[in-house]
């Protein structure tokens, strides 16, 4: 089983894009298990055709630690099984130790064993590395590929500068390494050329580069992903490229972040002067 | 040897303290909410750490310490502890009916940001807290300072939640407690009487901590500040803080919101820091000092002059709270001994200054330092570097002692294996005497131990 971490500046599009890649992968015929690592609790939502889920958390509090595998794991859409961390509402205890905590009972439950034949574990994970708590699915033994969701915009292409620091802390002490970027177009001029300059400097790839498209907004409103919603569309072709393309990966590193006046010079390079 | 791995050789630690000298914040804040009268403190935390709290303090005072705790499950932690804080409220007032519920904060509580003053609040306005019933708070998490810091932010929460100003001025004067024993209380009080102050000492842990076996157990002893004492600590003319580490935030915070003026002084050990205690006393309570104040601090005088012989050059190593070791080592000063050796964990830069003040003139060899890597561990390697005739601190400086073969003077926080700490003060003249007493009790069955058959004297 691969273990794959979605990391990105906060609405970058990470739950979107994960989603539409993890139908693109149950189409493939593969068995795929969505994590949301979210307190928002929105990481599944297009896979379960709503906010049906009850969150691990949720859970938790009301049934006290007598959890059992079946009220937290929901099958969505080619198969899939979806479950989210959840957390505290906002501006109230410790949504970075609500992850650790849902992560731990996930793996006390038996969520990644042997009998349920998972070929993916995807962790869609909160905005950037803030506390220990948002760091747990890249620890040792949890998610080993990391995906990051950026645009051309400076403070997505900052953010992902910045989780490149935190995977190369832990990429040190254990097996994480990087598996590319994914750019999805915010249509800044010469985005695919920034962010494919901006890969090679961390070490990494351009994965691929999503297109902006309202379809994904549309399907969005009728809770679905682009490939369930439209399978027609160009656009759910691309997340079947995109799918693909994280199939077929071979290239993980431990990357090499940037200093931010490098960051700044990129941006002033395909941004600015052009 | 239980400490034979300690080294002469001493190395620059940047990360490493070794048999710290300083526990929790709630240890504090749980001793000083025992001041108030029929008051329950509360632990908003997991349960280990309000254990762990009580043990400390019940091993000190070889009494049982009472006290709730908000029991944090992995769930609160996740979700914050509103629910569980509002829910003991609830069952404390309902089952245990103290006057007042203490509630400071731990570790775990604060870093995920849970907000006392809101879930009280909330609390109140589930109508949780009878009328008539307070609940008072403070922040303590134990990563800052040390359980000085807890005891100062405690006594600080009661002038924040309690005191009140009603615009008319009393003729009375507020003591604020640094942390010292019940007997200290008491003999503080009992000074003060003598004088004829009219006075609110606040905290009071005596009559509580020190309760008198009568055959029957009460859950609230009779001590404690009461609640109207300080709700009316706000109309008193002025306030006298003993102990600046402990008590000076809360004078400070006193005279910010009911505008009664302060003055902070170091806690009365020994004769010098007692004599600025009992003028600060006489100034603001507007009284004398009577002739059996007088002939008290003569006696004292009179004893450490007629055992200059046994007390002038003796080196001393010191290791505790900064209120207690800076009038100590004052104290050893006037005597002609020698303090060489003085650590504290608990931080403040303040401490180094006054001790530089007292040390340099006559004992310019000393060292010390206080706060990050002032341990114990530091403390005993400077005596192993050189040797030091006598030893003044917690139970745990017993580990030196023995190994270095020094007398022992149990002072400080914890004690946890001598008793009388309790009953016999070393606060004011009287207490001065008792310290006195017993480093001469130290120095000379030492002497007597240890002297030639030819050299063993009987008259001393």
């Amino acid at each position: 089983m691969r273990k794959i971490a979605i990391y990105g500046k906060g609405g970058i599009g990470k739950s979107t894009t994960t989603q539409n890649t993890v139908a693109g992968l149950a189409e493939m015929g593969k068995k795929v298990m969505v994590v949301g690592c979210d307190p928002k609790a929105d990481s599944t939502r297009l896979l379960l055709g709503g906010l049906a889920q009850k969150t691990v958390l949720d859970t938790l509090r009301e049934e006290g630690e007598d959890v059992v595998f079946e009220d937290i794991v929901k099958p969505g859409y080619g198969n899939t099984s979806c479950t989210e961390s959840g957390g505290p509402e906002p501006g109230v205890g410790c949504a970075g130790r609500g992850i650790i905590t849902s992560i731990n009972m996930l793996e006390q439950l038996g969520a990644y064993e042997e009998d349920k034949a998972l070929d993916y574990a995807f962790y869609d994970v909160l905005g950037d590395v803030v506390c220990g708590g948002f760091a747990m699915p890249i620890r040792d033994g949890k998610a080993e590929e990391i995906y990051i969701v950026v645009s051309g915009e400076m403070m997505a292409m900052y953010a992902a500068n910045n989780i490149c620091k935190g995977i190369v802390k832990f990429a040190q002490a254990g097996a994480v390494r990087l598996g590319g970027l994914i750019c999805n177009s915010r249509l800044v001029d010469n985005e695919r050329q920034m962010i494919e300059e901006l890969a090679k400097k961390l070490g990494t790839q351009m994965i691929h580069f999503v297109p902006r498209d309202n379809m994904v907004q549309k399907a969005e409103i009728h809770r679905k992903t682009v490939i369930e919603y439209a399978p027609e569309h160009p656009q759910a072709d691309e997340y079947r490229t995109l799918a693909k393309k994280i199939d077929q990966n071979q290239l993980f590193v431990v990357p090499t972040p940037l200093e931010i006046e490098e960051l700044e010079g990129l941006l002033i390079e395909f941004g600015i002067l052009n | 040897m239980l400490l034979r791995h300690t080294t002469k050789d001493i190395k620059e630690r940047k990360s490493l303290t070794i048999n710290p000298a300083k526990t929790c914040q709630p240890v504090g804040a749980m001793y000083a909410a025992l001041g108030i009268h029929g008051c329950l403190p509360h632990s908003h935390g997991s349960q280990g750490c309000c254990s762990y709290h009580r043990s400390a303090l019940t091993r000190h005072y070889k009494e049982p310490i009472m006290a709730a705790t908000s029991s944090f499950t992995e769930g609160s932690s996740v979700f914050g502890g509103q629910s569980n804080l509002i829910q003991a409220i609830d069952n404390i007032f309902t089952i245990y009916e103290p006057e007042v519920i203490a509630v400071h904060s731990t570790c775990l509580s604060e870093t995920i940001g849970d907000d006392l003053t809101q879930i009280v609040e909330k609390a109140r306005d589930g109508g949780k807290i009878p009328e008539g019933k307070h609940v008072i708070f403070c922040n303590t998490p134990s990563y800052i300072g040390s359980h000085v810091t807890g005891y100062s932010n405690m006594v600080s929460g009661m002038v924040k939640l309690l005191s009140k100003s009603t615009g008319v001025t009393n003729d009375k004067i507020n003591l604020i407690s640094g942390w010292v024993e019940p007997s200290d209380m008491r003999e503080v009080k009992r000074m003060a009487n003598l004088m004829g102050a009219n006075f609110t000492l606040f905290p009071d842990t005596s009559d509580v901590v020190d309760a008198p076996q009568t055959g029957s157990y009460e859950m609230y002893p009779k001590g404690g500040t009461t609640i109207p004492d300080l709700i009316a600590s706000g109309d008193n003319k002025a306030t006298l803080a003993f102990g600046k580490w402990a008590t000076e935030d809360a004078a400070i915070k006193l005279e910010n919101k009911c505008k009664v003026p302060f003055e902070a002084t170091e806690l009365p050990i020994g004769v010098r820091a007692t004599d600025r205690f009992i003028m600060e006393l006489s100034k603001l309570a507007e009284v004398g000092i009577p002739e059996a104040i007088t002939a008290e601090r003569g006696r004292l005088v009179d004893m450490i002059t007629d055992m200059q012989q046994y007390l002038h050059g003796k080196r001393v190593a010191l290791f505790g709270d900064p209120d207690q070791l800076i009038p100590l080592v004052e104290f050893l000063l006037d005597m002609n001994m020698k303090p060489v050796y003085i650590v504290s964990g608990t931080p403040g830069k303040k401490m180094h200054k006054r001790l530089e003040e007292l040390l340099l003139p006559t004992v310019p060899e000393a060292k010390f330092q206080n706060g990050k890597g002032a341990d114990m561990y530091l403390l005993h390697q400077w005596i192993k570097n050189e040797g030091v005739d006598l030893l003044i601190g917690n139970s745990y400086g017993k580990y030196i002692a023995r190994d270095e073969n020094i007398p022992f003077l149990r002072m400080g926080f914890p004690i946890l294996d001598r008793v009388g700490h309790s009953y016999f003060p070393t606060l004011g003249y009287m207490g001065g005497l008792r310290i006195l007493e017993k480093i001469l009790d130290l120095i000379m069955d030492k002497q007597d131990l240890e002297s030639s058959e030819p050299e063993f004297e009987l008259v001393m």
